[in-house]
């Protein structure tokens, strides 16, 4: 301590004063830094994990799916420029009979090579052993299925395979890239009860499926710089006249879909949070060194008169302002690196990921270091410029005493009814109505975090509500194989406990408008449907127009289509007929960016005669049992998808990653609150202890000059509470708009308790502070302030 | 009351009651590691109306005797005594409640509150008074009648003074407890601060103790206390008192 300047010591003890406040603004940088370093260091994580993970186990760059294809394709795939790997597979769908649970499970079966390793996709064992050649019982499967129903290797199951019932052994679990988000075709969220990747011998697989000498599905590799378009467009020719359904890139694979757009969230997250809080901060400090330099009026012209150069003042000021940011910072660090950690073990439990890679680097460190240093510089920014342009004479003067002036209101009869203390309240806010509005601005900002955060869970229900509850009646959803006649729906509605039945089509399709295109089914949904008709977001049921496409928002965005606009179709399936269908008529949804048209149309328009892909079903909850155990043994079901099931998925994976943050960014805004509360009151009470002291000396008592503190912030809280409002919805109207993304849109919903709850917390939190402060007011040396001017 | 030990050298000015007594008082502060003491064995009684002046150089303990006696500090050893009751020892509330109805201050830097008028300044104080008078008959009887809807920004410092001292006798207080009240002003304006006292003890009868370290204006005093080290060395009753207007300074 010796070494340091008197300057510096000064400077260390004013902090020490002022300790409470400093740390109410350290933690409110904190909270800034912490959420920018825990979203930034997860983004790293997520990508390093995956990156990783994907180079360790060969992730193909192109998939394509094929009806029938034979096995001597590979040759010419391989001879495709730029291909460096082809593997050719099987993978088939079937519906499996797990001895713990009621309803059929879906499985989706992936051919292993029957001799030599795998070259791409390649499994991570976690236990036992690959499935051996010629063992055609032998199966691996995924672990989170095997760990939702207990199996290990020893295990057996039975699984109906084209029709034919067989038992499955298990000798193995694995992950695989391509499962990282293991979700059932034409599921939502991965339901590792429900559906299960195994896999298991080519040649048993062959025969199961009569796919001998053949394959249905391919993955590449490609070389470093090839083009995936171009690779894609001769795949797609080569595998056309097989049935192909068109190839695509890693993008599209639909488990690094979901990957990818959670990193974009999550990059959008680490923008937005982190912004309102540091601008939160910036806006504290600069309260709190206007105040202490305003104080120090005296102390900086003696400063002055000693020959200290306003360079050296600027920085002394600085200093204090980056010491308090340090604090922030630090603290930060430590929350944020183990937030980070937190939530990105999160993901791995989520995502499932062999081994996890949280090694955040110095950058996102430093980063969150800059931003919150900066941020809290530039806040301070103009106060210490006040301080360095005093002229020393006329900063050792004190200064005067302000100026107010009777408004006109000061006449009304609604004036003269008031007490002096109310007045003396009112006559501050009018006198500095900036300072008055930027302290309601900051509590504003609190409350509107919290509706930001809280409003989620609206969403999420309206979400449900919308989607799951208004827009679906159909108590399960049955995909087929193949293609069904239609009698397929008078033989289901025959079944036990089936109430009633209603057929869809699905046609996979590329929708080409200009030179934009998606890769999206065409679902066919007969007129009058009444278990799953098209459901507007807005409006509600939509009546089946007879012909032409309904397009939802999203992908009429994506297409650049309006109503009227003629698009070219590309079936992926069957005959891959070229059509050319009208936009009818553009809908809202929260959910994918589906593609409909009427049933009965979609059959003309391909030329398929009267089939169906399967079945929205109603069911009759009590012979539901029967109708679970009858449905295990038809052949030719694919999968089925239990509306209710979906909704708990929903809510339970809502569960784990939006409640955890919802109650962090409550505990972060509250925190927000009190620093602008307690920092707001403590600057109040220093500026007018003498005022407040001489009340007390006339003999005001405690409590009579506490109402004329406290008054003040309690009129700005509730001043803030109606703008935070106001605020809260523009923010969460923002990150509604910016969370969209393909698969999600969140609805802005805030209901009138949400915004209740963020007022109520934002008063309890000025209550508090409040009530801190005041303890203060006992303790006002009523003779030192009358005795000498500040 | 009347049993009380006369201090050295003291005179009896006639038959008058006395309003505030101490005995005994000695006030000691702990600074780091020694004591101070600021008052050291102080006996003094206010006759009821009579204008006291106590004069001494800084750090001679009349402030703190001033504080004691208007309720704002407690001393480590004495008594005060008000109207016959005790107020050593009492609660904060009951201090608090001497401070609003018995007693008037008026403070060396006005201490005025900026976002109030003068009316207004004053009606702080009589909201919360028992028996107030008007507050324009308050600024009037110092002078201000013209000047009620000014803030303090507005006025000079002699007004603003001025406003400081309606604002202490507004509720009639049977104490007016004033520290230097010419002190932040020059000779003229000063003595216009001191003549609205004069006149507030003379009309109203309240009983007024003045600190002071400028020996002119103990001339207008019915008795002088004067102070050294933490005691009364001397008592000095004026045979006849000057009027504001007679001094300079």
């Amino acid at each position: 301590m010796s070494g340091m300047t008197s300057l510096n010591r000064k400077l260390l003890r004013e902090l020490w004063q002022l300790k409470a406040q400093v740390l109410a603004i350290a933690l409110v940088i904190a909270s800034g830094a912490a959420l920018l370093i825990m979203a930034l260091t997860t983004i790293e994580a997520l990508e390093q994990t995956t990156t990783a993970y994907y180079e360790r186990t060969r992730f193909a760059d192109v998939f394509a799916e094929v009806k029938r294809a034979p096995e001597r394709l590979a040759r010419e795939i391989a001879a495709i420029p730029g291909v460096r790997l082809v593997e050719t597979r099987i993978v088939e769908g079937a519906i499996l009979d797990l001895p713990d649970f009621d309803e059929p499970v879906v499985g989706r079966l992936i051919s292993l090579p029957e001799q030599g390793p795998q070259l791409l996709n390649t499994l991570v064992l976690r236990s036992g052993r690959l499935a051996a050649p010629n063992r055609p019982d032998e199966v691996v499967v995924s672990e989170p299925f095997a760990e939702a129903h207990r199996l290990g290797p020893g295990d057996s199951f039975g699984a109906v395979l084209r029709g034919r019932r067989r038992t499955l052994h298990v000798v193995g679990t694995a992950l695989s890239p391509e499962f990282v988000y293991a979700i059932a075709p034409g599921g939502l969220m991965p339901d590792d009860q429900r559906f299960g990747v195994l896999w298991m011998g080519r040649d048993a697989l062959a025969a199961a499926f009569d796919l001998k000498e053949s394959f249905d599905s391919v993955t590449l590799a490609l070389l470093r710089g090839a083009d995936a378009r171009d690779v894609i467009a001769r795949l797609d020719v080569l595998l056309a006249p097989y049935g192909g359904t068109g190839a695509y890139d890693r993008s599209d694979q639909i488990s690094n879909w979901f990957l990818q757009n959670e990193i974009v969230q999550q990059k959008n997250l680490s923008r937005l949070m982190p912004t309102i809080f540091l601008a939160v901060a910036a806006f504290l400090t600069n309260m709190v060194m206007t105040r202490l330099i305003a104080t120090g009026r005296r102390e900086i012209g003696l400063l002055k008169a000693f020959g200290y150069g306003d360079g050296t003042i600027a920085w002394h000021y600085a200093k204090m302002v980056l010491l308090i940011g340090g604090i922030g910072v630090l603290l930060g660090a430590l929350v944020g690196a183990w937030l980070g950690h937190w939530n990105t073990r999160l993901y791995a439990e989520f995502y499932r990921f062999p081994f996890l890679l949280y090694r955040p680097g110095p950058t996102s460190f430093v980063a969150a270091a800059l931003v919150s240093l900066g941020s809290a510089l530039a806040g301070s920014l103009l106060a210490v410029r006040r301080a360095v342009v005093l002229p020393p004479a006329e900063a050792m003067l004190p200064p005067s005493p302000p100026s107010y002036r009777r408004s006109r209101l000061s006449d009304t009869v609604f004036a003269r009814a008031l007490d002096e203390p109310t007045r003396m309240i009112l006559r501050r806010l009018l006198r500095w109505p900036l300072r008055s509005f930027l302290a309601s601005a900051g509590l504003a900002l609190s409350v509107a975090v919290l509706i930001m955060a809280l409003q989620w869970l609206d969403a999420v229900d309206a979400l449900v509500d919308s989607y799951f509850v208004e827009g679906q009646h159909q108590d399960a959803t049955v995909a087929f194989t193949d293609l069904q006649p239609i009698a397929a729906v008078g033989s289901f509605e025959r079944l036990p406990g089936v109430l009633s039945a209603e057929p869809y089509r699905s046609v996979p399709a590329r929708l080409v408008h200009g030179h934009l295109s998606a890769r999206e089914a065409i679902t066919g949904v007969p007129a009058g449907a009444i278990l799953s008709p098209v459901h507007d977001a807005r409006r509600g049921r939509i009546e089946m127009p007879p012909d032409g496409l309904l397009l939802s928002r999203t992908l009429a965005d994506l297409l650049q289509a309006k109503v009227g606009d003629q698009l070219s179709v590309e079936v992926l399936e069957g005959r891959r007929p070229r059509l050319r269908l009208p936009v009818v008529r553009i809908f809202d949804t929260y959910i994918g960016k589906p593609a409909y048209m009427e049933f009965g149309a979609l059959n003309r328009a391909m030329r398929d005669g009267r089939v169906v892909s399967g079945l929205q079903v109603a069911l009759d909850g009590a012979a539901q049992a029967v109708f679970l155990k009858r449905l295990k043994e038809i052949p030719d079901v694919a999968g089925i998808l239990f509306r209710q099931a979906g909704i708990a998925k929903f809510y339970e994976t809502m569960g784990e990653t939006m409640f955890i943050f919802v109650g962090f960014f409550v505990a972060f805004a509250a925190t927000l609150s009190v620093g602008v509360t307690y920092n707001s009151i403590r600057i109040a009470l220093s500026e007018r202890a003498r005022e407040l002291a001489t009340l007390r000396v006339l003999g005001f008592s405690r409590w009579e000059i506490s109402y004329i503190l406290l008054g003040e912030i309690g009129l700005l809280t509730w001043l803030a509470i109606p703008l935070g409002c106001l605020l809260g919805f523009a923010l969460a109207w923002y990150l509604t708009s910016a969370f969209g993304s393909e698969l999600f849109r969140v609805p802005l919903v805030i209901l009138d308790a949400t915004y209740g709850k963020a007022a109520l917390i934002a008063l309890a939190s000025t209550v508090a502070c409040a009530a801190v402060v005041r303890r203060r007011l006992d303790h006002l040396d009523l003779i030192a302030v009358l005795k000498t001017r500040e | 009351m009347t049993d009380l030990p006369p201090h050295p050298g003291e005179r009896h000015p006639g038959e008058r009651r006395v309003a505030l007594e101490a005995r005994g008082l000695t006030k000691l502060y702990r600074m780091g590691a020694v004591e101070v003491a600021a008052l050291r064995g102080v006996d003094v009684a206010l006759y009821a109306g009579e204008l006291a002046v106590l004069l001494g150089p800084s750090g001679s303990g009349k402030s703190t005797l001033l504080n004691i006696l208007g309720g704002l500090d407690v001393p480590t050893g004495g008594r005060v005594l008000f109207d016959g009751r005790e107020i050593t020892g009492a609660s904060e509330r009951a201090l608090n409640r001497y401070r609003r109805h018995h007693v008037g201050f008026v403070f060396q830097f006005y201490n005025l509150i900026p976002s109030l008028t003068a009316r207004e300044n004053v009606a702080l104080v009589t909201e919360i008074a028992r028996d107030p008078m008007p507050p324009e008959e308050a600024l009037a009887l110092v002078g201000l009648a013209a000047r009620l809807d000014h803030f303090p920004a507005q006025l000079s410092g002699g007004e603003q003074q001025r406003v400081a001292i309606a604002r202490a006798i507004a509720k009639r207080p049977d104490l007016l407890l004033c520290d230097e009240p010419t002190g932040a002003l020059d000779s003229a304006t000063g003595i216009l601060v001191l003549d609205a006292i004069l006149r507030v003890n003379r009309e109203l009868g309240t009983t007024t103790a003045l600190i002071t370290h400028n020996a002119v204006i103990a001339e207008v005093a019915d008795r002088v206390l004067r102070f050294a080290d933490g005691r009364i060395v001397e008592t000095q009753l004026n045979e006849t008192r000057r009027t504001a207007a007679e001094l300079a300074w």
